[in-house]
């Protein structure tokens, strides 16, 4: 057992100013701070992560902890839309790994009137603000692995990608659908290499990897507007120009759970509060997340993020 | 057998895997934010020796491998199999040339190997790091020539040849680093 702080003084302290500047940052832009509670009564229901779920007493229902402070930030959105911010903790069951710990940082922010380039153009000031000043570079998920792979994420068939894939690694008897294969190139062949000395985009994603971000129609395929910024082959942010039709969120909650049934998974209860707020209306608007930790990484030059944590998962 | 998942592979854990038994030497837990996880595992094939990664979906599980290290004592080669005892219970096993590899050119009787066991039959056998073993032929000393830094050819009792110094003869004992077959130092003199 180990009770001193896994990070060292000098990372502590570089924590300290990087939320300050986070802050500065957003004060600068008339950006208003804000907190949301971490125990809710619905969690997400994205089959690919999983909430801790705390039990409450008196036989009450129990509540999940947060995986992100999205649905009650877009709350916040539809009653006043002001541009808003948070500094929050977010928790992920299982996901523990050299870049994961199962509760870390995230810094959330919502631009009501901004699209996800203007957001993407955000995002990289406040990065470089960090950093120093570092080259913007924006592919369209599509334009990456044709360029990368030589291969159309929208039109490929699984065995095609399967086969791209067992050029570049082993993955043994992996199998699942045209996402998996996709996720698989991505984490593994692609990410290594994205954001080398730069601060790199990647945006319009497939429609079936929009998550909450607004589908749109395109010549071939429909995309979702979604991005992601890489730095240093290190995922940062993921960001969207959000979803604002109730129906249509409540459509993808249920084919989430669906989803989740076909696997194995127990259904999850779907937010009700955030379907009544986009009811009653969302402003068009962009929001994103970025992890703090893996900011402060890049910071300190840390490979491991328990380098940057006080009291990682195994110290505490 | 147990079955580890994913989140539990820790280097040094042994599993099946395609058959074969390996080690795992590394694990890395992968996940896009939004999408599949995956863990990233480096393995060694503890029949071939081979290294390399294989990826899996998180929280799939590999059946866990029997396999153990022993510390036995050599006995002797009977020109098919080479017999090891374990120094407690004196039970003996028999190993055959591919566990054996190229170990058996280290391999002194009564000297003491880590031996890997699988199912209970050796795998794999490690010789100790340093072993010192007698030139059996070699060409004749240069009397004084400690300095010149040449060397020559030495076979050794156990059929290996190894760079030895001028100054070496035939029926002289040597410590050698078997793990890299280099010559260290002279033991004794004959």
């Amino acid at each position: 057992m180990d009770w001193r702080p896994a990070a060292d003084l000098a990372a502590i302290r570089q924590r300290s100013e990087l939320l300050a500047t986070v802050r500065r940052f957003f004060a600068a832009r008339n950006v208003l701070e804000v907190e949301t509670p971490l125990l809710c009564r619905s969690g997400i229901t994205d089959p690919s992560i999983e909430p801790f779920t705390a039990s409450c007493d008196n036989g009450a229902a129990p509540r999940y902890l947060q995986t992100s402070p999205e649905y009650a930030m877009k709350r916040m959105l539809a009653a006043f839309g002001e541009p808003i911010f948070q500094l929050a903790r977010a928790f992920r069951d299982g996901e523990l790994g050299a870049r994961h710990n199962p509760e870390f940082s995230l810094l959330e922010w919502y631009r009501p009137g901004f699209d996800h380039h203007r957001l993407m153009a955000e995002v990289a000031e406040l990065v470089s603000a960090v950093l120093g000043e570092r080259r913007t570079e924006k592919y369209s998920y599509r334009e990456l692995f044709q360029q990368r792979l030589s291969l159309d994420p929208f039109t490929a068939s699984t065995a095609e990608l399967a086969s791209v894939a067992r050029r570049h690694l082993d993955p043994g008897d992996l199998s699942g659908d045209t996402d998996l294969w996709l996720d698989l190139l991505m984490s593994h062949v692609l990410e290594p290499q994205l954001g080398r000395g730069t601060l790199c985009f990647i945006y319009d994603y497939p429609a079936s990897q929009a998550a909450l971000s607004r589908i749109v129609p395109a010549a071939d395929a429909s995309v979702g507007q979604r991005f992601e910024l890489y730095v240093e082959g290190v995922e940062l942010a993921n960001g969207y120009c959000e979803l604002t039709d109730a129906a249509e969120q409540r459509q993808r909650f249920e084919r989430d759970n669906a989803l989740r049934l076909t696997r194995g998974q127990s259904e999850r209860p779907v937010d009700e509060y955030l379907l009544a707020a986009l009811e009653h209306g969302l402003p068009n608007c962009s929001g994103v997340a970025l992890g703090i930790d893996r900011l402060l990484m890049l910071v300190t030059g840390a490979s491991n993020i328990k380098d940057v944590l006080a009291f990682d998962w195994q110290r505490c | 057998m147990a079955n580890y998942s994913t989140s539990e592979f820790r280097s040094g854990m042994k599993v099946m895997l395609d058959g074969d038994p390996c080690s795992i030497l590394d694990n890395e837990f992968v996940k896009p934010g939004k999408g599949q996880a995956f863990n990233r595992v480096k393995l060694r094939n503890l029949k071939t020796g081979r290294q390399w990664e294989r990826t899996f979906k998180s929280g799939e599980t590999l059946e866990s491998a029997d396999v153990m290290d022993r510390e036995m004592e050599y006995l002797y080669n009977d020109g098919e199999f080479w017999y090891f005892m374990e120094p407690e219970t004196y039970e003996q096993h028999q190993a055959d040339a591919a566990a054996v590899g190229d170990s058996h050119l280290w391999l002194k009787e009564n000297e003491r190997c880590d031996i890997t066991l699988y199912n209970g039959t050796p795998l794999s056998v490690a010789p100790p790091n340093f072993v010192e073993l007698e030139i059996v032929e070699t060409d004749p000393g240069l009397k004084g020539d400690t300095a010149t830094g040449g060397t020559k050819p030495a076979k050794l009792s156990t059929g290996a040849v190894v760079k030895v110094p001028l100054f070496l003869s035939t029926g002289e004992v040597i410590r050698v680093d078997t793990r890299t077959g280099e010559y260290q130092n002279r033991v004794s003199k004959s």
